[in-house]
């Protein structure tokens, strides 16, 4: 039984990993253009090639423009959003929860039509003006926002609410006391929420492909690039972004396990 | 408390860009082009019957693989060590880092007519096989990129049930067949539910997948709608009228998923 749902494991794992290998292994591939499968040789040409590519850097830096102003901004109103749900009756608040879930049920493509509906109506309305960054940004805040406010609301019903009270009759005004009181106390959702705004920013393609017009965002740049025939550049991409994953993710792993470490041995501290 | 104002801004944001989307997306599939009312597009999408209904089959059948090949595993990592299990999941998750434009390109690396797969069949003597451009490729490709939502979902229920639980059943009498189809088996279904949903939708609004993997052939919904917004075939108001029949096919596939939950709890799923 163990062996055979070890080799379970292996096979699916090979399904999930084998395709990125090949991706990684073509990369170093010295083909002249001929095909994408025939080995002739390593080289490191498709990465110098690619980084005298200016599309792809201004796709890179349009991306990471978008993906910092989008979870900053959703990430504050999505934080005061739902301290405000928090605040409404029953009623009201499953309205409007309601609402803010529904770009997160309703498919992607139909959600990216929509917003390029309106914000073709607004560039209409505005004369010659046409979509790119600005059309970018707006729909990456809107698609990012339901994502902060699910990740803060767990915390803001896990907070006592006579703490935000008793501020207020030690002598907070409400301001400071949403800043002192209620905003540390709901910091771990509200990083949460940021960091998974700015990734599913970075990642999305099918809104931006909607709502871009002609600006290039890197999902897109790379979209371009697998609708020309042959193009190992894509790979040593692939390769590039793998690797970046791959050595945050071991950071943060590797960080996570000192915390924890550090936290049992100062409770271990503690109780003596 | 005068709390509820704090969200006052988000409340216009959402208005904005998820309510009027909408309201537009339902007004142009139900005017023409000058801006009557009309019909006329919906029964437009009449006639695109057979894409609907392949977009649907493809997209079930994925489902039902994601499912079948996505439980075992996820069972199997549920019992072992809880240190493994982390790294067993992180692994699962690591190819999601990835964007799935590269996911599937990896495929068409692999499946094309001189690809890696052909090219090895035909080193062995054997024929080559028409892998590239069939509907085989796209389910494929849907179940690759989208068998981690149907992991995650699975493995987070399985984990939670209580042991003691099981040992009350093999206690009373039950053997490990019974306690499997008996006491897990139902008790994941918040996890199946979830799982089918997180895979399904995506599965079958996909236009990229088809693109890349499936030729000019093997159409879908997504690709209709994309065609009708950015493509050749410019009409807004019937792409509209097929985004709105695909918004309330999803709408009802879900209701009639929820019916199976016995609405005790969504575990860890993201529904309304």
């Amino acid at each position: 039984m163990k062996t055979l749902s070890r080799f379970y494991i292996f096979l699916i794992f090979l399904f999930l990993y084998a395709p990125i290998f090949v991706l990684i292994i073509f990369s170093f591939n010295d083909s002249a253009t001929m095909s994408r499968s025939v080995w002739s040789g390593f080289s490191m040409k498709w990465y110098s090639k690619l980084f005298q590519d200016r599309m792809l850097l201004e796709a890179l830096r349009n991306t990471l423009v978008i993906a910092l102003i989008a979870s900053v901004v959703s990430t504050v109103l999505g934080t005061s959003a739902a301290i405000g749900i928090n605040a409404m009756n029953r009623w009201m608040k499953r309205v409007v929860m309601n609402i803010t879930n529904f770009p997160m049920v309703n498919p992607e493509i139909v959600t990216g039509v929509s917003l390029m509906l309106l914000f073709v109506f607004a560039a209409r309305g505005m004369g010659n003006a046409s979509l790119g960054m600005i059309s970018l940004i707006l729909a990456h805040i809107t698609f990012c926002l339901p994502y902060v406010i699910l990740s803060v609301m767990p915390k803001l019903r896990q907070m006592d609410p006579h703490l935000y009270e008793a501020a207020q009759d030690l002598g907070c005004n409400p301001v400071s006391a949403l800043f002192k009181v209620v905003l540390p106390e709901i910091m771990p959702g509200v990083i949460t929420g940021m960091i998974m705004a700015f990734t599913l920013s970075i990642d999305d393609f099918v809104i931006s492909y909607f709502t871009s017009g002609t600006t290039q965002t890197l999902p897109i740049f790379i979209y371009s690039m697998t609708r020309k025939r042959i193009s190992p550049e894509i790979n040593a991409l692939s390769t590039l972004l793998f690797g970046t994953i791959m050595v945050l993710l071991l950071i943060i792993n590797f960080r996570n396990n000192k915390e924890n470490k550090a936290e049992i041995a100062g409770e271990e501290e503690m109780g003596r | 408390m005068k709390a509820k104002s704090i969200a006052a801004p988000y409340l216009v944001w959402m208005t904005i860009f998820i309510v009027v989307p909408m309201m537009l997306v339902i007004g142009f599939a139900f005017t023409d082009r000058s801006g009557a009312f009309t019909l006329r597009n919906l029964e437009g999408v009449g006639q695109y019957s057979n894409v609907f209904l392949r977009s649907i089959w493809l997209g079930a059948l994925a489902t039902l693989i994601c499912l079948v090949l996505g439980y075992p595993l996820a069972y199997i990592i549920s019992h072992m060590k809880a240190k493994r299990q982390s790294v067993m999941i992180m692994l699962v998750m690591l190819p999601m880092w990835m964007n799935f434009l590269l996911r599937t390109y990896a495929w068409m690396t692999l499946l094309e007519d001189n690809g890696i797969i052909n090219t090895f069949l035909a080193s062995l003597g054997l024929g080559k096989l028409q892998l590239i451009n069939t509907q085989g490729a796209v389910v494929l490709g849907m179940v690759y990129n989208y068998i981690p939502y149907m992991i995650l979902p699975l493995y987070s229920v399985l984990t939670k049930i209580d042991q003691s639980v099981i040992e009350a059943a093999q206690d009373l009498g039950a053997n490990q067949r019974k306690v499997f189809f008996k006491v897990i088996f139902p008790m994941s279904t918040p996890g199946m539910i979830s799982g089918v949903t997180m895979v399904f939708v995506p599965a079958v609004s996909t236009f990229i997948i088809s693109k890349m993997l499936g030729g000019g052939a093997n159409l879908m919904i997504g690709d209709l709608i994309d065609m009708q917004f950015l493509g050749s075939a410019y009409n807004p108001n019937l792409g509209s009228a097929i985004s709105l029949v695909l918004m309330v096919i999803i709408l009802i596939c879900m209701g009639i998923m929820n019916q199976f939950d016995d609405g005790e709890s969504n575990g860890g799923g993201i529904m309304i």
